[in-house]
């Protein structure tokens, strides 16, 4: 039953089929992307209580779920990888890390261009700005423990033992620093509430998360496709594709 | 080491690791001198850089008291397992047939009698000069033992992952290992704060007790699966 997966052992497998979705989610993101930034930049109506302004959370939203989607994502990779060695697994999570960061830091600073007008100021020590920073911090310090251990062999492993310390953390700073202060608007869509949004404003919105989300699979494609090929630089099938200008 | 039985138990193994780290340790006092001097003389800072008045030192003192604690448990954390990665000794940890995480345990502790003891016993000469409320005090001693045994354990996995690098593994350290100290920082100092205006301080206290259990069961095992990393690379 589960034989298929084997196939994602094989280095040319993932490569071949990293480079057909590559582009198949490219293009995906560009339409998302481009439908929602006009039906929330021209179509949907100004909000009666923050006027222009909120149009910001097309981008702030999204970016912000990402900047976890993509924690959760090296987490379990990085477990897959502690537990069965599968390479595949380590350069998802290798992958992962540099796009996640961005998306975090874009969710900090679309954050900090909404609070302006809205609270009067770029930075307060909220709950969910607090936490978004230390999700940046971890991110980083995943990064660095990474770059500064050569063996790739060593890094991999060290790096997969800190995502998941990280992973089980989380949610214990999330809560400790919601409860030492919090000022933050209540999240807008949430599963299982009717969302405080009206439909003009929540399907841009909708639109954009899918958007953002299949930007970050065309990113994590190409990013695999650069591990896979930095990875297997000796061996003969990438030799056989940078002599034939495939790569 | 040489009267140890060839089969010990577990707990007879915990012993003897713990006096050997103390025995080790008090050959060489700077080891565990040197982050209670840093403790002292970071908090001595904050008077001069913040301005001496009683009323603005006794509102921030349970914040840089514990801050200060945090950074000096941090700083002297780097060296864990250094020493036994380079002599070896580490290695044989590795090879014995105990469970890896007991050892890490048994070096947790005592470092925290080398390094988180000293802090709670001067931390109430600190709370003095902080002009921190004599009534906090008991609470500020409290929270130091729950927090700095949880700080040393979330620590060692840190030191556990950066002990086979070499130059600046002590700042990629804490680069790993201070956000995720974040929660023991906001319910310590909050203990604190909430005791300095009379308030009950239960709480927090509570969910230290609560962090400390939960490190006290996962970290070390993160520790030691850390370790193997470290052992097998070098």
């Amino acid at each position: 039953m589960f034989k298929w997966i084997h196939r994602f052992g094989s280095s040319p497998f993932v490569y071949r089929t990293a480079n057909w979705l590559a582009p198949v989610f490219g293009i995906g993101a560009a339409v998302c992307i481009l439908v929602g930034l006009y039906l929330g930049l021209v179509v949907a109506p100004a909000d009666y209580e923050q006027g222009d302004s909120y149009r910001i959370i097309f981008v702030h939203v999204p970016s912000a779920w990402m900047s976890m989607f993509v924690y959760m994502v090296m987490a379990t990779s990085s477990a897959v990888f502690l537990i069965w060695r599968m390479k595949l697994a380590d350069i998802v999570a290798w992958a992962s890390a540099p796009i996640g960061a961005s998306f975090t830091l874009i969710a900090l600073l679309t954050g900090a261009f909404w609070g302006k007008p809205m609270w009067g100021t770029y930075w307060i020590w909220d709950a969910r700005l607090t936490s978004e920073l230390l999700l940046l911090f971890i991110y980083l310090g995943y990064m660095a423990l990474r770059s500064s251990i050569e063996q790739p062999q060593t890094a991999a492993r060290a790096a997969a033992i800190l995502a998941v310390v990280g992973v089980v953390n989380i949610p214990i700073i999330h809560f400790s620093v919601e409860w030492w202060n919090t000022l933050h608007q209540p999240a807008t869509i949430t599963k299982l509430d009717k969302p405080s949004m009206h439909i003009s404003m929540l399907r841009p919105l909708l639109l954009m998360v899918a958007g953002f989300q299949l930007l970050y699979f065309h990113q994590l494609m190409v990013r695999v496709k650069t591990g896979i090929l930095q990875r297997e630089a000796r061996t003969a099938w990438v030799a056989e594709l940078v002599a034939d200008n495939r790569v | 080491m040489d009267s140890l039985p060839l089969s010990t138990g577990l707990l007879a193994l915990f012993r003897s690791l713990l006096t050997r780290e103390l025995a080790v340790a008090i050959r060489s006092p700077g080891q565990w001198l040197n982050p209670i001097l840093f403790f002292i003389i970071v908090i001595t800072l904050f008077p001069l850089g913040v301005g001496p008045g009683p009323n603005t030192l006794s509102i921030i003192a349970p914040g840089i008291i514990w801050v200060s604690a945090l950074l000096s448990v941090m700083l002297s954390l780097q060296s864990l397992f250094y020493d036994d990665l380079h002599n070896g000794s580490l290695e044989q940890f590795v090879l014995s047939a105990q469970p890896l995480s007991v050892v890490v345990l048994a070096k947790v502790f005592a470092w925290w009698i080398l390094g988180g003891l000293p802090l709670l016993l001067v931390s109430p000469l600190l709370a003095i000069l902080m002009h921190l409320p004599a009534s906090a005090i008991p609470v500020l001693v409290l929270s130091l033992l729950l927090g700095t045994l949880t700080l040393i354990l979330v620590g060692a996995i840190g030191a556990a992952l950066t002990a086979t690098v070499g130059n600046g593994g002590g700042i990629l350290m804490s680069l790993l290992v201070l956000p995720l100290t974040v929660p023991v920082l906001i319910f310590g100092s909050g203990a604190v704060q909430a005791a300095a205006l009379q308030m009950p301080a239960g709480g927090h206290l509570s969910l230290l007790v609560a962090l400390l259990a939960l490190a006290l069961s996962l970290a070390p095992v993160a520790t030691a699966a850390a370790l193997r990393v470290a052992v097998s690379a070098s």
